[in-house]
């Protein structure tokens, strides 16, 4: 028994979630899957008073199309999104991301929402969700509101959410036409946080020119990341110009903060980096081409 | 800090007791239900001995507080073989293909293995490798935990798991 006393809560609906979140106040932490959770409090990373296991809350889980997006409860299990038929069609990038989330028994535990709360930058679904501008659905005892993905992640395991605010569900636009996706990292073993990865997603018109794309970038800064000005170099190109090499050093260029520890230099993570926009860029491709 | 009635199924049969909310579901297993199979090493969700199947899904038992399995239906490697003590497939073929050497990790990948080869009867070779990554064992070197999977495999197709 390693994690220091706390006490538990496990309401049933999100209504009573919300009110504890707002009487506790920061003696208070949402305890979704735990699997991130869970380890900091082993090793006394986070010492909180009290846990609010929104487990058992039934209206965070769910997975939904909604005024043409899919939506997903955040106490979605990843295990769940990983043999969900509707994400694979709607949301391919998200289907593709979630067997590289830890192992499949983390994926028994883990959640959508929990993930995308933590905000790990080395972590796949808040990557990806940064990559499809998607929405997240944030409620607290005196409203909703929706953050776009651009805007949440805030620093390191930090998210413009407020203390008393519970993040309900993320809406994933679904790209139309000729679109390809696919998601590459390095990492040591398998299931470890990636080095660097890349998370993209390509659409193209009628004439194979760029209509528009999206890289979002893993592990390289303390929050996920877009190549913003690789993108606006690329959209309107035609595909079988843009060099994925070319597009890999491009998506590097300008990156700040890229971490630096035992796995890695920043000089290496961007390397890596580089690596995995290209080889993501490539299938990407191939696949927005040839259907 | 108070104690609560944490109230599970375990192997079969309805067990209870009560806690505070910070032991985990290994603790629990281990301590007041004195099934100790479930092994814990690293208790932190890296090495996988702590496996048990809580709802007949594979997951890390120090990553759950008990609190959080109240009211689940729990399997441990004490509820793998069959009552009357007959090792499982999984069980046996880990046996046949010197799968385990000190035996400290064995309970997780038999429990691990036996989700996965129930979901998955007939699986390619890299879905094998990457069902056991989270799992660590120190002895083997994992070439006869490979091939107690490909042979358990074969009983999982016959429906025997």
């Amino acid at each position: 028994m390693k994690p220091a006393p706390f006490e538990y809560h496990a309401p049933r609906e999100t209504a009573e979630a919300l009110k504890l979140l707002a009487e506790l106040g920061d003696g208070a932490k949402l305890l979704a899957g735990g699997q991130s959770l869970v380890p900091m409090l082993a090793l006394r990373l986070g010492v909180f008073e009290h846990l609010i296991d929104i487990g058992r809350i039934a209206e965070l889980r769910g997975i939904e199309r909604r005024n043409g997006e899919l939506w997903i409860g955040a106490g979605t299990r990843q295990a769940t999104i990983e043999k969900s038929r509707d994400v694979a069609s709607a949301v391919p990038l998200l289907a593709r991301a979630t067997p590289l989330i830890g192992h499949f028994q983390i994926r028994n535990r883990g959640t959508l929402g929990g993930s995308i709360a933590h905000a790990d930058p080395a972590a796949e679904y808040p990557g990806v969700a940064l990559a499809l501008d998607a929405r997240m659905e944030v409620v607290s005892h005196e409203g909703r509101r929706t953050i776009e993905a651009r805007d949440f992640f805030e620093g390191l395991w930090s998210t413009r959410m407020e203390p008393v605010e519970l993040l309900a569900g993320v809406s994933f636009p679904i790209w139309g036409g000729r679109s390809g996706f696919a998601i590459e990292e390095f990492a040591r073993r398998h299931g470890d946080f990636a080095i660097a990865g890349a998370a993209i997603g390509i659409e193209l018109d009628g004439g194979d020119r760029i209509r528009r794309c999206a890289i979002g970038l893993i592990g390289l800064g303390s929050t996920p990341a877009r190549a913003r000005a690789a993108e606006a170099q690329l959209a309107g190109r035609p595909v079988a110009e843009a060099r994925p090499d070319e597009v890999g050093r491009l998506a590097m260029e300008g990156l700040e903060s890229v971490p630096s520890d035992l796995h890695g230099s920043p000089e290496f993570r961007k390397r890596v980096g580089a690596a995995m926009v290209a080889r993501a860029w490539a299938s990407a491709a191939r696949e927005a081409r040839d259907g | 800090m108070a104690e609560v009635k944490v109230r599970l199924r375990v192997n079969g049969q309805q067990r209870e007791a009560s806690v505070e909310p910070r032991v985990t579901l290994a603790d629990f297993l281990r301590e007041p239900l004195r099934l100790t199979g479930t092994h814990l090493g690293c208790e932190h969700g890296v090495c996988g001995a702590c496996t048990v199947l809580v709802d007949g899904a594979a997951v890390r038992s120090c990553l759950l507080f008990a609190v959080q399995a109240d009211g689940a239906d729990v399997t441990t490697i004490e509820g793998i073989a069959s009552p009357d003590g007959d090792l499982s497939p999984v069980q046996e073929a880990f046996r046949d293909c010197h799968g385990l050497q000190c035996g400290f990790c064995t309970p997780g990948f038999i429990v691990s293995v036996t989700a996965f080869l129930r979901e998955h009867p007939d699986p390619t070779e890299a879905e094998i490798r990457e069902a056991l990554s989270g799992n660590l064992c120190r002895c083997t070197g994992y070439q006869g935990i490979l091939h107690a999977v490909r042979q358990a495999a074969d009983a999982a197709r016959r429906g025997e798991l």
